[in-house]
């Protein structure tokens, strides 16, 4: 029996994932972005098995918007890191510093 | 009595004021001092006129406000005159004492460059002295006696580019000011108390104030009554010179003579006696104020004397005999005799003026002169001025029928029936003063004006400039007599020192002159008992060999006449054997020394910690500059924080997201 | 028993997949490891009955979203061996938060209650029940706002991501219409005395020069 309570650990353990994905990588960019979008998936994921398992569609309505707004956001982003890239020619964190206080 | 007769007495000294300080240059010398001295002149014969209808029982008492100033919280601030018995005696003697000096200004001032200015002062001096005396309200008497405060701060410093007449301006100022504030505490402690600055109220409420308590802390309690006179006679002490406030008055010798006359001898220095004998119904409900009151005036009398013992200059020793007799009049206050020490006052008035302007004469013949250890023999050259000064002389150390004599020697004898806590003590001191006086005052009189002339040798070069010095032009010559400008008051103020206290004793003292002005309790009523013994006065001086007093001046004289001018050396053998003596005479007592070392030194020690630790380090370094300084510090700081680094966010965002989570774990 | 078995599998797959994002060395990797994962959770959104979504996530993300990435990942050109992934010295901090927070959830789903074991299991669906007919039905209906401002916010995406990217070529000389709509004759035209008849002289040349 697949209950709610696997669904939900699932989920929980991709987002945990992300959030060590953004810690652990120091060098691209490309990779925040991903690791985003995995974090999107694992909130799609809590609201879909919320949604079936509640008996409630509202769930999935959202997961609708989310992935629209994942889409844009991800375009942008990406318009965005080829803009720096062509500043820059490098896409390493690091490099990411002239908002210092 | 006529309500614009009383405001022109004290007006017309201010006009006069006005017009000769500010327009002083505008009309010159000569318009400026026919403008003060007729002003004067006329505020004394309406003195004159309104003491003569009070007398004579044709006018009541006047005690009415002329002008309300304003009226805050149920308070009333006016300007008003309370013209009893005592207030006309000092009104005639403040005015004719103004006039004297008026005129001997004319003469004794006659090349300063400030002659204008002088004049204008000591006409508002007059003005502020009347407000004083005639005031019905404590805040007149207040207004009155910062005035003439003020105005013997400008007299001191006259000659204001010299730094000693600075020096002693401020003193003067400064120490008065210390009176002033317990005077104005005594004040507040009235009008706490009975809501009104009125005299009438106060005196109404005297019963009620003996019997009221006033905390001082959780447990000590004072008397209203006593906190409240001991405060008052604080400002007495301020303004008449009592130890320890007495510093001042030898520093004012370096105003110009005329105003040592007039204020320092006749009319400012009186005003703390006439203000005790003007509270006298607050003052005989405390026994321990008048205790106090007669411990100071007795110290000062005696010890002062010893000063003048050991001076040279002829004014300083002349200030220390003034001295020496507000001393007298402080102690005839605390026996309850207060109209014998407002009667010395009037007779000393007169005999101490006479005195000083004697001494600007001689000054003046001397060509600025003034240790007398360069005079001698000045009789022969100064005839008009050795006679008057005799007189004065006499008068001061009580030669019988002259007026000195009534008035000392009754204040001698209401000291010795005195009963009160301090009585004995003030007693001795001024008995063993009578001896002092007769000494300093003689040995002045013939070192001054007997023996071999000692300037013949000395007045090539022209004299010492260490004390202070009137500018005139004389040059050279041996000493000559004065113009008649300053004679002339010299034989006025004679006269009433030899005849005033015969003429006046028993209506004064014995005859219920002062009538409601002063009330004392019959307990206290010393003189009612020495009036029992009274007859008259002629009987009363030649009853004087049966007493100590006279036996005590005729030594003083004899003394005085052996070391200057039998023996002298005698006197140099004398001073080195008491050496020790000699050097706390010389400094004073020490008090000179304690005010300005310790007290002095120590406020500007007090106010230099409190710039650079108080005001240096705390406010501006750690208050001020500190704040911005912690601000700044912490923003550099968190700075850190915002290191424009992606990563360093997500860190802190996950980290925070993480601790929300177990937060909320642990809540719920 | 099947279901079971399918969940776990896909599960697993998800997970290394995710794991495959984060730690591959080549950005392409990391890539591909997404498209994995959006495959295998497509799958276990179809597990769930969930076909509409499970759909348009294989549709729109790994359709659209994905190939961006791999677009930009290989149009960057990037230095491989730049991008060595050192482990920093956060990295333990970084898995031991992981494990934190997932220890933090399974401890609410599974040991506190909320009430979430009550749903022991999916409420049965009616056979005819079609999930895109249900989603249409509310969608267009209750949510049609929200709709319309989602189309809104792809048109603002549209237009800020060309914004942001557009370059202009140096040397171009497009036509500016609104400036040649609003010349006037003055600036184009100027009538000169003095030039004509006895041929082009200098001044004639100068003052023809000087219109633009």
């Amino acid at each position: 029996m697949i209950t709610l309570q696997h669904m939900l650990t699932l989920s929980a353990i991709l987002f945990s994932l992300s959030i060590a994905g953004i810690f652990l990588n120091r060098k691209n960019v490309i990779l925040l972005l991903m690791c985003i979008e995995l974090m999107l998936l694992a909130v799609n994921f809590s609201f879909v098995s919320f949604s079936r398992y509640l008996g409630d569609l509202d769930g999935q309505i959202f997961v609708f918007f989310v992935l629209t707004v994942a889409a844009a956001e991800s375009a942008i982003g990406l318009a965005i890191l080829v803009v720096l890239f062509r500043e820059r020619r490098s896409i390493n964190v690091e490099d990411l510093d002239t908002l210092k206080g | 009595m006529d309500p614009n007769i009383l405001l022109a007495i004290p007006l017309l000294p201010l006009a006069a004021a006005i017009i000769a300080g500010l327009f002083g240059k505008l009309i010159g010398r000569t318009a400026a001092h026919v403008v003060t001295v007729a002003a004067v002149g006329l505020s004394f014969l309406l003195s004159v006129q309104v003491a003569w209808q009070l007398i004579s029982g044709e006018v009541g008492v006047y005690n009415d406000s002329v002008y309300t100033w304003l009226v805050s919280d149920g308070i009333r601030m006016e300007v008003g005159f309370l013209v009893d018995h005592l207030s006309v005696l000092m009104m005639c003697v403040v005015t004719f004492v103004s006039f004297c000096v008026h005129v001997y200004t004319i003469g004794y001032m006659h090349e300063d460059p400030g002659y204008q200015r002088f004049f204008s002062y000591i006409s508002l001096f007059t003005f502020a002295m009347l407000m004083l005396v005639m005031s019905n309200n404590f805040l007149q008497l207040f207004f009155g006696w910062e005035a003439v405060g003020v105005v013997s701060y400008l007299l001191i410093g006259f000659w204001y580019t010299r730094p000693s007449a600075i020096f002693a301006n401020m003193k003067a100022f400064l120490v008065n000011r210390v009176g002033d504030f317990g005077f104005v505490l005594g004040i507040a402690g009235v009008v706490y108390y009975t809501g009104s600055l009125d005299y009438r109220a106060a005196f109404e409420a005297a019963p009620m104030l003996a019997a009221a308590e006033f905390a001082l802390s959780d447990t000590w309690t004072v008397s209203a009554i006593t906190l409240i006179c001991i405060l008052l006679f604080i400002g007495a002490m301020g303004k008449s010179a009592q130890v320890p406030l007495h510093v001042w008055l030898p520093d004012s010798m370096e105003g110009p003579t005329p105003i040592s006359a007039l204020i320092h001898a006749a009319t400012m220095v009186t005003a703390g006696i006439f203000m005790v004998a003007r509270f006298s119904p607050l003052f005989e409900q405390s026994e321990v104020a008048l205790s106090f009151v007669l411990v100071i005036g007795g110290t000062t009398a005696l010890f002062m004397g010893f000063l003048g013992i050991a001076n040279n200059d002829i004014k300083r020793v002349v200030a220390y005999s003034t001295l020496s007799q507000l001393g007298y009049m402080t102690v005839a206050l605390g026996a309850s005799a207060y109209g014998a020490a407002i009667f010395h006052l009037m007779t000393h008035a007169f005999f101490k003026a006479l005195l000083f302007l004697a001494a600007g004469s001689v000054i003046i013949g001397m060509h600025h002169e003034q240790d007398m250890r360069k005079m001698g023999g000045l009789a022969k050259v100064m005839p008009i001025t050795a006679i008057t000064c005799w007189v004065g002389a006499l008068a001061l150390i009580g030669t019988p029928f002259l007026s000195g004599f009534y008035s000392k020697d009754f204040i001698i004898e209401s000291v010795h029936e005195a009963d009160r806590w301090g009585a004995t003590y003030a007693y001795w001191c001024v008995l063993i003063g009578v001896f002092v006086t007769a000494f300093y005052t003689f040995r002045m009189i013939f070192m001054t004006f007997h023996g071999a002339p000692r300037w013949a040798a000395g007045e090539g070069e022209h004299a010492s400039h260490d004390h202070a010095h009137d500018d005139h032009g004389h040059h050279g010559g041996t000493p000559h007599e004065s113009p008649w400008v300053v004679t002339l008051p010299l034989v006025l103020l004679a006269i009433p020192s030899l005849a005033i206290g015969y003429l006046t004793v028993q209506p004064i003292l014995f005859d219920g002159f002062f009538g409601e002005a002063i009330q004392v309790l019959p307990d206290n009523d010393v003189l009612a008992v020495l009036s029992g013994h009274f007859h008259d006065p002629a009987s009363f001086a030649l009853e004087a060999v049966k007493h100590p007093p006279l036996w005590l001046a005729l030594a003083g004289v004899v003394a005085a006449w052996y070391f200057v001018l039998k023996n002298p050396s005698a006197a140099t053998n004398v001073a080195s054997a008491l050496t020790p003596i000699r050097h706390v005479l010389d400094n004073k007592y020490y008090f000179d020394w304690f005010n300005e070392n310790v007290l002095s030194a120590g406020s500007r020690l007090l106010g230099r910690v409190f710039w650079k630790a108080g005001d240096q380090a705390v406010i501006d370094g750690a208050l001020v500059n500190g704040s911005a300084q912690l601000v700044a510090t912490l923003a550099g700081v968190v700075r850190r924080l915002q290191t424009g680094y992606l990563y360093s966010y997500a860190f802190w965002m996950t980290i925070g997201l993480a601790l929300l989570l177990a937060w909320f774990l642990i809540l719920a | 028993m099947l279901v079971q078995l399918l969940f776990y599998g896909f599960s697993a797959i998800l997970i290394a997949a995710a794991l495959g994002v984060i730690v591959a060395r080549n950005p392409v990797y990391s890539a591909l490891s997404l498209v994995l994962a959006f495959f295998t959770s497509a799958a276990l959104w179809l597990l769930i009955e969930a076909e509409f979504l499970a759909i348009v996530l294989v549709l729109v993300y790994v359709g659209a979203v994905m190939v961006l990435f791999l677009f930009v990942v290989m149009m960057l050109d990037i230095n491989v061996e730049e991008i060595k992934r050192g482990f920093t010295r956060y990295a333990g901090l970084g898995w031991f938060i992981a494990f934190a927070v997932i220890a933090q959830m399974v401890a609410v789903f599974w040991f506190r209650g909320f009430g979430i074991d009550a749903t022991q299991g999916m409420a049965p669906l009616p056979a005819d029940h079609s999930n895109t007919r249900a989603l249409g039905e509310v969608l267009y209906t209750q949510y049609v706002y929200p709709f319309e401002l989602a189309a809104m916010v792809l048109l603002v995406a549209i237009i800020a991501a060309i914004a942001l990217t557009m370059r202009k070529r140096p040397g171009l000389k497009p036509q500016d219409v609104a400036k040649q709509v609003a010349v006037r004759r003055e600036d184009r035209v100027r009538l000169v005395k003095g030039v004509g008849t006895k041929g082009v002289s200098a001044e004639g040349e100068q003052a023809a020069e000087g219109d633009k």
